[in-house]
């Protein structure tokens, strides 16, 4: 029969071995994976033709902005749900200030362009190529997200998996951006928006199974 | 934050810049309050008593494992019931009971008489019945014989580097059994 002084033994004999700080856990899993779909991205989709025109406008830097933004955001979320406890209120708060913009540059849109046009710039020319490749895109750093939130001690796994499916989504989103040639506001709510809340329901139903310790 | 539970913080600060006494003093310390709550909540939905160090057990290897979630400049109270909490609810809900324990009722456990140290865990032994042999020989020795790395490297011919790693998979995997045991 082992005792539990017997186990205090052995687990002193392994604090030898060293616990990395979920931090850098998840910086070293997530990077690599974010360089996977950015490959995947230069073989299956590439940036567009006008890429370098691009760039110099604002509706197209906005894209980067609001989705680069999001991810920073999701992963400090992250961070916080990888620990046993809530210190205070969680900080959902900061998930809000890509959203945000978003929503200022949606209300800029609506005033500058005329109303007989809002359909045609929601609906946008590739939607579906949106909806397809940002989760897809997205599966490596979700995973990546995942494994580092295992090594943590997540209490909430289905609002960890959801938020970490959120980090994804951002990523994702971030290298869509360079190939889709829809910079509408309406359209980047929209479907960006969609395309993430998808990959935010794979990580919680992921983080269901998958995140208990 | 009390004066146990500096206590507690000043020995995992210890454990964690390498001093493995401080840890096992640490360790040790918490076994009888994870015991005391363990104990009372068992006895509370009518499960044997004595089946509680199972509980106990699996929590201080979960702490153990899950150490590097503490963030040293924050009271270590909450941590170490935040663990608690999850692995006896996970606990009680294996054992058929669905359950709902309010964070306050861990804040206020009471030191279990010290009699109890001696206790074994079932599980454990069973799950460790299950671990591949090098794992279990070496998790066992160090338990149990009280050896040391250096001994068991020489014992069984392996690196010392080589033992810890059997060692840390070897925790490990009791972990991963004690979560999938139904």
């Amino acid at each position: 029969m082992m005792r539990t002084d017997d186990l205090v033994h052995a687990l002193a004999a392994d604090l030898a071995t060293p616990a990395r700080p979920v931090g850098r856990y998840l910086a070293t899993a997530v990077a690599p994976a974010w360089v996977i779909s950015a490959v995947l991205f230069a073989v299956a989709l590439g940036p567009r033709e006008d890429f370098t025109i691009a760039v110099g406008q604002p509706r197209f830097v906005l894209k980067l902005v609001v989705t680069l933004l999001l991810a920073v955001s999701a992963s400090m979320l992250v961070l916080r749900l990888a620990r046993p406890v809530a210190e205070g209120r969680l900080p959902m708060l900061a998930l809000t200030g890509g959203p945000a913009l978003l929503a200022i540059a949606v209300l800029v849109e609506l005033v500058s362009v005329p109303p007989s046009e809002w359909t045609t710039r929601l609906v946008g020319s590739n939607y579906l190529v949106c909806l397809t490749a940002v989760p897809l895109l997205g599966l490596p750093p979700l995973a990546a997200a995942l494994v580092a939130l295992r090594h943590g001690a997540p209490t909430r796994p289905m609002l960890a998996g959801a938020i970490a499916g959120v980090l994804a989504g951002g990523l994702a989103a971030a290298l869509y951006a360079m190939h889709c040639s829809d910079d509408s506001p309406l359209f980047v709510a929209t479907w960006y928006a969609l395309a993430i809340v998808i990959l935010a329901l794979i990580g919680a139903v992921a983080g269901r199974q998958f995140l208990r310790w | 934050m009390n004066e146990r539970e500096r206590a507690w913080a000043d020995l995992m600060r210890a454990a964690i810049a390498g001093d493995a006494a401080a840890y096992a003093r640490l360790l040790k310390d918490l076994a009888p309050a994870l015991r005391s709550t363990a104990r009372r909540r068992f006895a509370r939905v009518g499960l044997a008593v004595a089946d509680a160090e199972d509980v106990v057990q699996e929590t201080l290897l979960a702490i153990h494992l899950k150490r590097h979630t503490w963030n040293a400049a924050e009271p270590i109270g909450p941590w170490i019931w935040a663990i608690a909490r999850n692995k006896l609810v996970d606990a009680l809900r294996r054992r058929g009971n669905r359950v709902d324990i309010p964070i306050e009722q861990f804040m206020d456990v009471l030191p279990a008489d010290d009699a109890s140290a001696a206790m074994g865990s079932r599980d454990m032994e069973r799950h460790l019945k299950a671990l591949p042999p090098r794992q279990r020989q070496v998790l066992r020795a160090i338990a149990v014989d009280g050896a040391s790395i250096s001994d068991m490297a020489a014992r069984l011919d392996m690196t010392p580097g080589a033992v810890r790693v059997a060692l840390h998979r070897g925790l490990t995997a009791l972990a991963a059994k004690f979560r999938r045991s139904e």
